[in-house]
């Protein structure tokens, strides 16, 4: 970060070298693994346009995508991103979720199917012309799931975040490595939670426990507008909600890791830096 | 430099402040800085719009309003005690109002809400990017809109609808009528009507927004204001160069920084004490610790 002075000190004078200095060489392997889902994950990782362009230009190979990638089988990976749940009687679906697993270091649960079911959960069957295929599951119900990327679609710069710390986690210096750990820990407790998300997790977990002060994030992140606040309370219209799980995992007293969101400015400094385009590149 | 107060969080400068503005300061809580700020921020198109404590369906109820406009803005003006939920507006002000540079004012879990927004977007599209600038208030804690009605009608026997102005000061929770009545209740009897997720919260001025500000150190009048970011220093800095502030150092100015830091440390402590007897709150089960 040329000649500004980060309030975090990851400008490596107090705290050691979080940025720069082409200390990092190595591009890591990610790919993306369609299970049952719209594909509007995809779009929005896609919707980081020329950060995109620059993940994959300095930070990962795209080894894997139906979709962008001409790769017919699943292959080694460091980072697979899986989108959508998995219908649970489509026999292939089912081996490719555990060979993902079996071939990857650190597996994200894309979005809200994948971490949660979402709106697959309300699936009942009987469409041609695989009538039959009625049951859907988030991954997390049959493999180990390391990350969650929560959202109906998840936004693109969290899914940046993510790619960013995954590479930092894996090929950085020793105080990159324990940045990234501190930033996906979170993630990595929402994935340890539980696979179901739902408007009752409010309830449950920040209500019923004291802990809501009505600030309104959980009516912001809401993709169904199924919140709304009535007298300083969030209150969930429960039959628009689709499980998506994103507003709990918005809500500032689910999680709130004083350790990194203290360090906002240095923080969005250093993934503004990874980001930028080299003076080739415009 | 950075200065790094256990209580009073990150700042680059503190000093104590009060609009120059005329209009702005007859209807201003203290020194009208959160206002004056939001204004300057708007007329200079550092933001497009700002998320502001509207008013409500009832007499002092607080709601959250898009302010696009110095009117709007103003009509915002002085604190109502009871929860405006300022976040609720976040992703709709870049979608519906079309924002791209966002202002919010806001009290300190508001800025915390925001910046977790901002580091972890869960479905929180553009906020990261679309957020220019945000002040965030000091506060102790916070009343549901019925809590609020109980302290001014039932405890200050006065009707909400005549009520000028509240505050919270001196020990004392304050209720101004148009016709000039002043009533007081200790607040020692207001304790129990505040909102029980207030008592978790450790922060007292707001560490986490680009500007904070509150009464608490500043003389009657005036505004204690923290700096503490690079956007903040950016703003601050042209706003005094363009008059918009008169200043005093915060060394010169009585009760001073000291009463914040006790008041600070006060809160702190005492929701630190909460978070851990949650620990032990049932037999062998805790109640969840929203930090771990």
């Amino acid at each position: 970060m040329r000649g500004s002075k980060s309030r975090s000190g990851f400008d490596g004078e107090e705290g050691g070298s979080y940025k720069g200095d082409k200390t990092v060489t190595n591009k890591i392997k990610i790919g993306h693994v369609h299970m049952s889902g719209c594909t509007g994950c995809l779009v929005s990782l896609a919707d980081n346009n020329l950060g995109l362009i620059k993940i994959l230009d300095d930070y990962a190979d795209l080894v894997y995508s139906l979709t962008l990638a001409d790769v017919r089988h699943i292959p080694e990976m460091d980072v697979a991103l899986v989108e959508g749940s998995v219908c649970i009687q489509d026999h292939e679906s089912v081996e490719e979720i555990k060979e993902t697993r079996k071939k990857s270091k650190i597996v994200v649960a894309l979005g809200s199917c994948s971490s949660y079911g979402n709106i697959t959960r309300f699936c009942r069957g009987g469409q041609h012309n695989q009538p039959q295929h009625e049951s859907f599951l988030p991954i997390g119900d049959l493999i180990d799931v390391d990350v969650y990327i929560p959202g109906c679609p998840p936004s693109p710069e969290l899914i940046r975040n993510v790619a960013v710390m995954a590479y930092l986690l894996l090929e950085g210096n020793e105080d990159q490595k324990a940045l990234a750990g501190k930033y996906l820990k979170p993630l990595m407790d929402l994935a340890k939670r539980g696979t179901t998300g739902c408007f009752c997790d409010l309830m449950d977990d920040v209500i019923n426990q004291g802990l809501c002060m009505g600030c309104g994030t959980c009516a912001a992140s809401c993709p169904v507008r199924a919140i709304t606040i009535e007298f300083g309370k969030p209150q969930g219209e429960r039959d628009l909600c689709i499980k998506c799980g994103s507003c709990y995992g918005a809500c500032p007293r689910s999680f709130f890791n004083f350790e990194v969101i203290d360090e906002f400015e240095g923080i969005n400094e250093i993934i503004a830096e990874a980001l930028k385009l080299g003076e080739n590149d415009d | 430099m950075m200065i790094e107060d256990p209580y009073l969080g990150r700042y680059v400068t503190c000093v104590s402040a009060r609009s120059t503005d005329k209009e702005i300061l007859k209807k201003a809580q203290d020194g009208g800085i959160a206002t004056a700020l939001m204004v300057y921020a708007l007329e200079q198109g550092i933001i497009d719009g700002t998320i502001v404590a509207g008013e409500g369906d009832r007499p002092w109820q607080s709601k959250p309003a898009v302010a696009m406009s110095r009117e709007d803005i103003l009509k915002a003006q002085g604190t109502k005690y009871n929860i405006s939920p300022q976040i609720s507006w976040l992703k709709e002000a870049t979608r519906s109002y079309g924002l791209d540079k966002v202002g919010i004012t806001g009290v300190c879990c508001q800025m915390q809400a925001v910046r977790k927004a901002q580091l972890y977007p869960i479905n929180m599209r553009d906020i990261p990017g679309k957020v220019a600038f945000t002040v965030g208030l000091f506060c102790m804690e916070n009343f549901p809109y019925k809590s609020m009605q109980s302290i001014v009608e039932d405890h200050a026997a006065q009707s909400l609808s005549s009520v000028k102005k509240m505050e919270i000061t001196k020990g004392k929770f304050w209720v101004y009528t148009e016709r000039g009545n002043v009533a007081t209740v200790p607040l020692k009897d207001t304790h129990k009507y505040e909102q029980p997720g207030c008592h978790v919260c450790l922060d007292y001025v707001s560490n986490l927004g680009d500007i904070s500000t509150g009464s608490v150190g500043s003389p009657d009048g005036w505004s204690t204001v923290f700096i503490r970011t690079k956007v903040g220093n950016e703003i601050w800095s042209r706003a005094v160069a363009d008059g918009m502030f008169e200043t005093k150092p915060i060394e010169e100015v009585k009760p001073g920084l000291d009463l914040l830091r006790k008041l600070a440390k006060e809160k702190i402590d005492k929701n630190q004490k909460t978070i851990e007897e949650r620990k032990t709150f049932g037999v062998n089960k805790a109640l969840r610790n929203p930090y771990a």
